[in-house]
């Protein structure tokens, strides 16, 4: 079956390209729009915990490290090439080689609860933000 | 220490649906692939990240191949704070020239990467012929 342009799809198009565009003008962080820098990541957030998420096919898993210092977060690991004997390439569009990625977060983190996890090729890192750095409800008097 | 090669980001190519492409609704993307050849088979290596086993159909009809992974969007997520790459879909098809043995095709995946072993039919491996000495 061939899918067209409904309406329907058309505004569905239009409305999360303006949450995205209000998602570039109200971002965290210090990391600046795409930084270029692989892996891309995106930053969940409910307040307490920051959940970072980025597509990793294929990495080694040997190689693959989280970092925290300080206020960062850095992701480091390396892709092998594969070579194969004898054989004749049609196509290599798949890339390789090592990198390195640290994301600034702007609340203090707890650095002992940073917690992440490798699934179906893509790196999930769970931050938790320090005590103090959590959204607190203060009783108004009076 | 020797200095190893970085990796660069690809953006993801996402398809144009206006183009008539035959996807499922959502958004969907180019897959990078490698492809490569032996005297035995044909294999394709393809970057999926977020695909699993049940989410991926692969489909081999009159010459053409085509594999199709879908990734949940995550609505299960908090609310997204910073976004650089966009979460969808790979689909991509192949014109598949060679005769293939359909029953020994093998598929695996592992890591977001898909693995998929096409045999050729047995009468294209190229066969030696033993010369006789008269």
């Amino acid at each position: 079956m061939l899918y067209g342009w409904d309406t329907a799809d058309l505004f569905g198009e239009l409305r999360r390209m303006q949450s995205e565009m209000d998602r570039l003008f109200h971002r965290v962080g210090s990391t600046t729009g795409t930084s270029g820098v692989f892996p891309l990541a995106n930053i969940y957030d409910d307040g307490e915990v920051y959940h970072i998420r980025a597509e990793l096919p294929g990495v080694d898993r040997n190689t693959l490290n989280v970092t925290v210092t300080g206020d960062q977060i850095t992701i480091t690991g390396e892709r092998k090439p594969e070579i194969p004997e004898e054989a004749s390439y049609h196509r290599r569009e798949r890339d390789h080689g090592a990198f390195s990625r640290a994301i600034k977060l702007p609340a203090v983190m707890n650095a002992d609860g940073v917690k992440a996890l490798y699934k179906n090729g893509v790196l999930d890192v769970l931050v938790p933000r320090a005590e103090e750095a959590k959204p607190r409800k203060v009783a108004v008097e009076g | 220490m020797s200095k190893k090669k970085a990796l660069a980001v690809t953006e993801k190519r996402a398809i144009d649906m206006a183009s008539g492409e035959p996807t499922q609704n959502g958004l969907f993307f180019t897959p990078l692939v490698d492809i490569y050849e032996t005297d035995e088979s044909l294999t394709l290596v393809a970057d999926m990240p977020g695909v699993t086993k049940g989410n991926l159909d692969i489909d081999l009809a009159e010459g053409i191949l085509t594999i199709t992974g879908t990734v949940p969007v995550g609505e299960d997520m908090p609310q997204l704070a910073y976004q650089e790459y966009q979460i969808g879909g790979f689909t991509r098809k192949f014109r598949v020239g060679e005769a293939i043995d359909q029953s020994g095709i093998r598929a695996k995946l592992e890591d977001g990467v898909l693995r998929l072993v096409l045999p050729k039919a047995k009468s294209l491996r190229p066969k030696k012929i033993e010369v006789e000495v008269a």
